[in-house]
Order: structure tokens, then sequence, then C-alpha cells
């Protein structure tokens, strides 16, 4: 390893070490204004009493906080619900944003210096590992090593990494109270953005980002020499910077509607609950031209685009989530599964939550426009249980956790209904295709281990045979790792674009189907 | 009447390739393929990206371990010491006994071995078989200040790259001129050469291996080349080529020469017994442009795929289509269609070569004297077999080839149109009547320039 990238990977642990510490500083005191300023007003008289034994008391940490909270909140709810008095229970989790409120540490004293020395050192030094990484060697593919390592082959690294993302998306989804000191140490970059204080999710948004563009930074240098890859990579990284993160903050800025104007339903699944609507309804002109602008994708653009490109065109070069896996999850993308078996799980997978996603929509929708009489308790249970199992549990920890155990696509694969409603065009309405040089496949088997969606690509390639698979993101690492020039991506004319006999050439004795 | 007992002597691209076409074709006959080396089909190409750790040995196999017990292909995984061909039957080194209806020799090829002093000494080994991976893998564990390898062919430079991920140096001899120029032409092999340089690889032309010196423990310590020269080194490849693997069945009543001798139905002397891929040696070279003996993965599969036909429905001579092949060395890629030899007579053939300003991506057409195209060599770019299957086939014009040289290229989109600078390059050598391709205005924007 050179020198420049032992000081990367050590000033990346030192911001990872003191980006995992900071939680746990500081003290928390609350106090009577502090829980009327945070709560609901029709909460308001009920929180008071309830939290009223802790006013005052200094707490030395988040978890005697949070579970003197805990104790307070829930003894009064679980009355509640012990009398089956539902309607007086308080749903809200104020948890949140009653810890953010009550911290005092030296992170909200001096929230730069800490996210200087967090996410700042973290940032500066994958920068630093990453940016000359191959620099005394000619370009070309750079997988040496990959299954001797203890990060990528599932070794003792992978599990700790794994289990560190794993606990990172419980406590984001579920526990985000637990996290205020993190959140306190993005809140200026917020106010400066948005103009308006910072969630658990700006954090998030943030990190996110700030992740691809390092790591895409890693696939510059992986990739040199393959401009496919490059501009792919340059591309998820300008969708996750502006069209994710910025605009969307600019445009509360700006008092609009947050919106992320390349997020597509059924995978931005709540874009027709009741809420975004009447968000984009009383939004102006601009929040109207959000809802039609979003309609116009799922009926237009999903179908033109994907005829013509493939999935790709989103999946591979637009999307956040494909965005992340293309560039933190790439070191990854070896982990998949290529069984005959996963591939059956897949498609059952993934088509049941894209049925479960269209139902959803379509009670919420139902009930929309029956004034909420109809299915109104369906729909919220719904709603819930989609957001905790698919859209937390699914797509977060199961999706990015994974990473390190089944590689960078899980979510994608097995759980985006999105992917799988441009799957079902890609396979069946689509001038796209891995085309197979011909008879030059040796079966190694390169591009299987790195198709990162399971692909078994050495099946097809082997027989002469296109490859057309609804799952295929378009990534191109198939051809780009192949040592024989066999794969090559291309959009051309549907006829004889899937051919189930193909024949392969070279052999003159006879003319036989692979 | 019970089914015919087929049974194939090696699981590789040929007796593999041959077990599935005869099930595809005939679902009755009892199949049976024997293999010491490994349990299941594997890739051999790609034994050298195990090594380097880009896969896993199972990445290697192309069907999923379910796939024989659902064709009926029956496994046995045994060395067979010797054929009784009288009495059709097959002697394990267990001693136990297998007989067969038809039997198909498919055993592959072996590293050469020619006879030098030291040549079996600990340290130093050929690559072919999985045993010589795992064996490379021992033997490279620790403790190689140097590396030596002897003959510059494809299995040469695999082990080179191999080395040179464990970061052990490595000296590269090659009796010859050029690296591998008894098939590139100059130009191509010198494009090599440099690039075997460029990975810090000590490439010595024109030296062979004297000798091989043992250290007290009988391990290699240095070798000897021809120049007088001693090379201090703890590991040797021996990669001098390959032969036939046939040595069991030699003194036998099988006709044996260096290959297990078969006319071009794959039949051997003995009835009921056929011989496959690179173990077979035909009577005569089943085209112009090969060779007896075909010792490629891609005419390894064509010859299982022709004679499962045989086997299986009215027999046909093997006919080999036009010529091609692929390699990689180290990060450039080849690719080869038709026929392009080493050398040629300059009043018989004209040859066309551009080679772009970096010195790693280069093209050669040769054609006759009319003008036709009779093959292609590309390095570091991709083409399209197809297309070159077509203009070599039906003979096209040089002229009309480079002309529709952008239909041919097959690198991913965005890459640095190289077609564009061939064609201006060929209109500035051989004239022609065509304009060279414009750039799309995508291309323009965002592609790579040549």
């Amino acid at each position: 390893m050179k020198t420049i990238e032992k000081i990367g990977l050590g000033l990346f642990l030192i911001g990872l070490t003191v980006f995992t510490v900071v939680p746990f500083l500081g003290t928390y005191t609350l106090s009577e204004e502090l829980v009327l300023a945070n709560t609901k007003e029709i909460h308001q008289e009920k929180m008071t009493e309830i939290l009223a034994p802790m006013y005052g008391q200094e707490f030395g940490s988040n978890f005697s906080f949070l579970s003197a909270f805990g104790e307070n909140f829930n003894t009064y709810n679980d009355n509640l619900k012990a009398q089956q008095l539902w309607d007086q229970v308080i749903w809200d989790d104020y948890g949140f944003a009653l810890a953010k409120a009550s911290v005092s540490s030296p992170v909200t004293e001096n929230p730069w210096l800490w996210l200087g020395l967090s996410i700042g050192l973290a940032v500066l030094g994958g920068y630093l590992y990453n940016f000359r990484q191959y620099s005394d060697e000619p370009s070309g593919i750079k997988n040496n090593g990959i299954f001797h390592s203890k990060l990528k082959n599932r070794g003792w690294l992978g599990m700790i990494t794994g289990g560190y993302l794993i606990l990172f998306y419980i406590l984001l989804y579920w526990f985000p109270a637990y996290l205020v000191n993190l959140v306190w140490m993005v809140e200026p970059i917020s106010r400066m953005l948005s103009g308006g204080p910072a969630s658990q999710w700006f954090l998030y948004g943030m990190v996110y980002t700030l992740a691809i563009l390092v790591m895409g930074v890693r696939m510059f240098r992986k990739y040199r020499g393959n401009k496919y890859q490059q501009l792919r990579t340059a591309s998820v990284m300008f969708f996750q910077t502006a069209f994710a993160f910025l605009i969307p903050e600019i445009l509360v800025l700006l008092n609009q509607p947050y919106y992320d104007f390349k997020n597509i339903w059924p995978l931005d699944y709540d874009f027709f609950y009741d809420y975004q609507i009447s968000t984009f309804l009383s939004g102006g002109g601009m929040g109207m031209f959000m809802l039609i602008w979003g309609i116009l994708l799922i009926i237009v653009g999903v179908p033109v685009f994907t005829y013509f490109y493939g999935k790709r065109w989103y999946c591979s070069w637009v999307c956040g989530c494909g965005g992340l896996a293309e560039t933190v999850g790439d070191p990854f993308r070896q982990l998949s599964d290529k069984s005959l078996k996963a591939w059956k799980y897949e498609r059952w997978i993934i088509h049941s939550v894209l049925v479960l996603a269209v139902v959803m929509t379509a009670v919420t929708i139902a009930n929309y426009f029956s004034g909420f009489s109809f299915l109104g308790n369906v729909t919220n249970q719904l709603h819930s249980f989609y957001g905790f199992a698919i859209g937390s549990a699914f797509a977060g920890v199961v999706g990015t956790g994974f990473y390190p155990f089944m590689g960078n696509r899980v979510w994608c694969r097995f759980g985006c209904p999105l992917a799988a409603y441009l799957g079902i065009v890609q396979r069946f309405k689509s001038r796209f295709r891995i085309t197979t040089n011909g008879g030059q496949c040796i079966s190694c088997g390169n591009c299987s281990t790195y198709c990162e969606m399971g692909i078994d690509v050495r099946a097809y390639a082997q027989r002469g045979q296109n490859i057309v698979r609804s799952s295929c993101v378009g990534c191109g690492v198939c051809s780009a790792v192949c040592p024989r020039g066999v794969l090559k991506l291309e959009n051309g004319p549907e006829e004889n674009r899937i051919a189930d006999l193909p024949i392969l050439i070279g052999n003159d004795s006879i003319k036989l189907n692979a | 009447m019970p089914a015919r007992h087929l049974v194939i002597i090696g699981n590789g691209i040929s007796g593999i390739t041959l077990a599935r076409h005869v099930r595809k074709m005939d679902s009755d006959t009892r199949i049976t393929v024997i293999s010491g080396e490994s349990e299941y089909f594997f890739s051999r190409t790609a034994l050298m990206y195990v090594f380097m750790g880009h896969m896993k040995f199972e990445h290697t196999q192309p069907y999923e371990s379910w796939f024989w017990e659902k064709n009926r292909i029956e496994l046995k995984k045994a060395w067979v010491q010797k054929v009784e061909f009288g009495e059709r039957t097959l002697v394990f080194d267990s001693g136990e006994k297998l007989t067969y209806d038809v039997l198909v020799i498919a055993t592959g090829s072996k590293p050469n071995k020619f006879g030098w002093p030291g040549q079996d000494l600990k340290g130093v080994q050929g690559l072919y078989s999985r045993q010589d991976l795992d064996q490379m893998e021992k033997n490279t564990h620790q403790g190689v200040k140097r590396a030596v390898i002897v003959g510059g062919g494809l299995i040469g430079i695999e082990m080179a790259e191999m080395l040179a991920y464990k970061k052990i140096p490595v000296t590269f001899l090659v009796r010859e001129k050029g690296f591998w120029d008894n098939v590139l032409p100059k130009e191509e092999s010198e494009l090599v050469g440099r690039h075997i340089r460029e990975h810090h690889i000590d490439l010595r032309l024109e030296t062979e291996l004297k000798e091989i010196l043992s250290d007290s423990g009988g391990r290699v310590r240095a070798v000897i080349t021809s120049k007088g020269e001693e090379i201090s080194c703890e590991f040797v490849g021996l990669t001098a080529g390959v032969s036939p693997n046939v040595d069991f069945l030699r003194n036998t009543e099988l006709k044996v020469n260096r290959g297990v001798k078969v006319d071009a139905f794959f039949q051997t002397n003995i009835p009921d017994v056929y011989a496959i891929g690179d173990c077979a040696e035909f009577e005569n070279p089943p085209a112009v442009d090969r060779r007896t003996i075909e010792q490629v993965w891609y005419t390894g599969r064509m010859h299982g795929e022709t004679l499962a036909h045989n086997l299986c429905k009215k027999p046909v001579p093997y006919q080999p289509g036009i010529w091609f092949n692929s390699a990689k060395f180290l990060d450039i890629e080849y690719q080869t269609y038709g026929t392009v030899p080493s050398t040629w007579k300059d009043s018989e053939v004209n040859s066309f070569y551009w080679e772009h300003s970096s010195g790693k991506v280069c093209f050669r057409m040769l054609m006759d004297q009319d003008g036709r195209i009779l093959g292609v060599n590309n390095f570091g770019f991709r083409l399209r077999h197809e297309f070159f299957d077509q203009a070599v086939r039906e003979k096209w014009s040089g002229e009309k080839v480079i002309a529709k040289l952008d239909k041919a290229n097959f690198d991913p989109e965005f890459f640095a149109p190289y077609y564009l600078e061939i064609q201006k390059a060929f209109k500035a050598q051989f004239g022609g009547n065509f304009q060279p391709a414009k750039k799309s205005f995508i291309q323009k924007l965002f592609g790579a320039s040549v």
C-alpha cells in the first residue's frame, strides 16, 4: 500500500471512529418549554404532564435519557392501551425531537468541528485512499485478490462491515433518537440549504451522497480506460448530488414542496399517499408540475426510455439506490448468488413486492377519492406495513446492510418494485440486449461472477445467445471483465433479439443449436 | 436390448460438449464421463483467475452440480490406468473396471518437457490441470524471490501474470525473436513484448533454457540459459507448449502417434473408439490453414459437437469454418478472424497494418492479390465475430470490409472509435471509394477520443 493510501485509510478510520462515538457524547436536560416547543398542540398538555418527572434532571447519556423518557411515556400509553382507550393513546414518537432539543454536548456547541472530525475526516481519508489507486499500473481490469480479501469475500472484515451497516440502519429507521448528536453536526448545513432544521433523514441523505461521491472516485480509478463505466459513475454521482440531495432542500428554501424529480413510483411508494397529494395540490404551479411530472415518468418515461435503452437508463445511471450500489457496493458485486434457485426466489419475491405496491396504491387512491371513507383503516395498515417491511427493513437494512453478505443489489434484485416494472418492459418490449460475440466465449465465468444481479451471464454467452433478462441493470461490468471481448451492451432492432435456439458460428460440419 | 453405454474419458470442453449434445439428441444412451482431475467440468482457461483471486474454483464450473443428474450424465472421478479394447473395458487405477459400447478419448494435453536437466525438480512445473494449479499455489506460497518462465506462448504469459499478482519478479525466457512470433506477425509480437515489459516482466528474447540447478534439498535454485547466464530462482514454469495426454494408450492396439490417430469422423483404428479435442491427431489437416492437432478451446468444443452428431445421426466429416481465436495478454485483448500467419510472401499477400499512437492498440488485415480479405488481427479493441465470419467466407474486398468497419466494432459504448482512424489510414494507403464514418453527436459529446 502506498503512503498516501495508508494516510487515507488512517484518516478514514479516525473519522469513522469519531462518527461512531459522537452519538454517546453530552448530557440531556429536559424542560417544560422544550416539551411545549416540540410537541403538537393537541398533545402539549398531556406530554408536559407525562414528562414532568424528568424536568431539570441532567441525564448523563442518551441511554439514560431515552430510557427515562420511554418509561414515563410508555407507562402512560400502556395504561390507555390496557383500558382500550385507543383514541387517547399518543401514537406520535417525540423521542427524537425531544432528545435533539435536550442534548447539550461538545457537538451542539461546535458542530462544524465535529462534522470535520467525523464525516469530514472519513471523506478526506476515503478520497486520499482512492484518488491515486492503480496509478503505477496500466489501465485494465483490477479484480486481483478479491476472493482473497477479508472484506470482499465474506471474511471477518466483511462481517464487521455488514454488522455496522445493519446497526446503523436499525438506529436510523427505528431509534433515531440515539443519533441526535450526529444530526446536530449537520444542522448548520441544513440551515444553509433549506433554512430548516436537520432531521435524521438530512443526515442520512448527506452521508449517502458523500459516500457515493467518494466511492465514485474509486470507480473512476478502478475502471480507468473504460469510458462506459466512467460516464455511468459520473451520472449517478450527479443525479444523487443534484436531484436527490440539493434540489429538494433548495425547493424547501424556496417554499416549494420537497421533491426528488428522479424518484419514480413505485420505488417512491408514498407518491400517491394522501399527504403527498395534498402537498402537491397545495403547492401551486410547482406542486402541480411535480404531480404531473411524476405521473408522466411512470406512464411515459419508464416505457419509452426502457424501450430505447433498457432499464439501465434508470437503474445504473440515475437511481439513488443504484448509485449507492454501483459505487459503495461495487467491491461486493461478486457476492450475488448465481444459482437457478436464487433466480426463482428473485422472480417470486420482486413481483410480489410489485403487486403489493400496486395494490396498496390502488387502495390508497380509492380511499382518497371516496373521501377517506373507503378502506381508511386498511390503507393506514397497509402503509405502515409497507413502510416498515419494504421501505425500511428490505430497502435499507437488508438492501444496504447485506452488501457484504449477498452483494450490492439485494434490494434492486429481490425487492424494488420499480425495478420489477422496468424489468417487465425490458424483457418484453425493448431494444436493449447484451450481445454475445459469435463463438468467442471460453466459459471462464468472469461475467457471471461479477454480475451484481446474479445473472448467470456465461450460460447465455457460451451458447452464443443474447442476454435478455428482466433483472439486468446494464452496468456493463460483464462486458468489462470479459477477457475475450465477448459481451456488448447494445440497443438494436427487436428482430432476432431473443433467440431461444442460438447457433454458435465457426463449425461448418453441422448446424446445431447450442 | 439395453441402451448403448457411451463412455467418455475426460471432462474437458470436448468431452462435456459431446456428452451434452448426445443427451440432447438421444435420451436413451447411457452416458458416463470419467475424470481423475476434477469432479465437475470447469473452464481450464480460467484457472489463472482462481490463482489471482478473481474467482473461486467453483466459479469456473459452468454448470451447477444438479445439472448432471438432471441430464443423466454419470460422472466418475477416477484415473483410467489402461483400456482393454478387446473386452471393451476400462481399468481404473483402483483396479475397478467399467465396460463400454462406445469409447471416446478426450484426455486433453500435458505440458511439454523437452528433457531439460533438472526438469523434475521441486518448484519446477507446467500449468494445465487443476492439480498443476494446486501445485503452483504450494510452490509459490512463500520463499520465491524470483521465478523463471520458459516458453513464450499463451500459458507462459498467463503464468507471468499470475506470478506478478504475488509480486514475484519474473524472468521470461523466449526462444524466438519475438513473443509468440510463430503465430503473431512481427509488429503484433513487438506490441505484446512492450506490454510485457510495461508490467515489469523481464522478457528475454532468443534465450533458451539449458539447465535447471538444484539445491541440496532437491529444489530449484537457479537456471542456466543458452547464453550461459545463471539466474537464481525458486520457481520455474515450463510453458513451452503442450502435447497430447495419451501415454496410457501407447503400446496398445490403438494407433497413437503424437496423439490418437483419427480420421475426419474422429474414428480411430478401432471400431467404436473415437478421440476428440487436444489429444486427437488427424490423418490429414481438417482445412488448409489447420494443423493435424488442434489444441484450442473452440476446436475442442466443435469436435464434441460434431462427434455427438455423428454418434446420433448420419455421420459427417469434421469441417471447421472460418478460423477465429482470442486471448488476453495482461491488459491487452486479442482477437483474430480468418487466416493471419506470422509471415507471408509480399508477392502473394497484401498487408494493411494500423497501430495507435499509444502502441497498445493495433489492427492488421491481410488481403490476397485481388485485395480480398484473408483475415484480421486486432489488439486492444474488440471486433464482431459474425461480421468477419461473413466477410472472410464471402471473400469481401478489403475496401468493403474497411468501409463497413463501424458495423464490426464490438467495443462498449462511448469507447474510442478506433475504426475511424483505421478507415482513414486504409484510405491513405490503399485508396478506396468510401467515406470514413462520422462520430455521432453523443459520441462527440461524451465518448472517448482516439
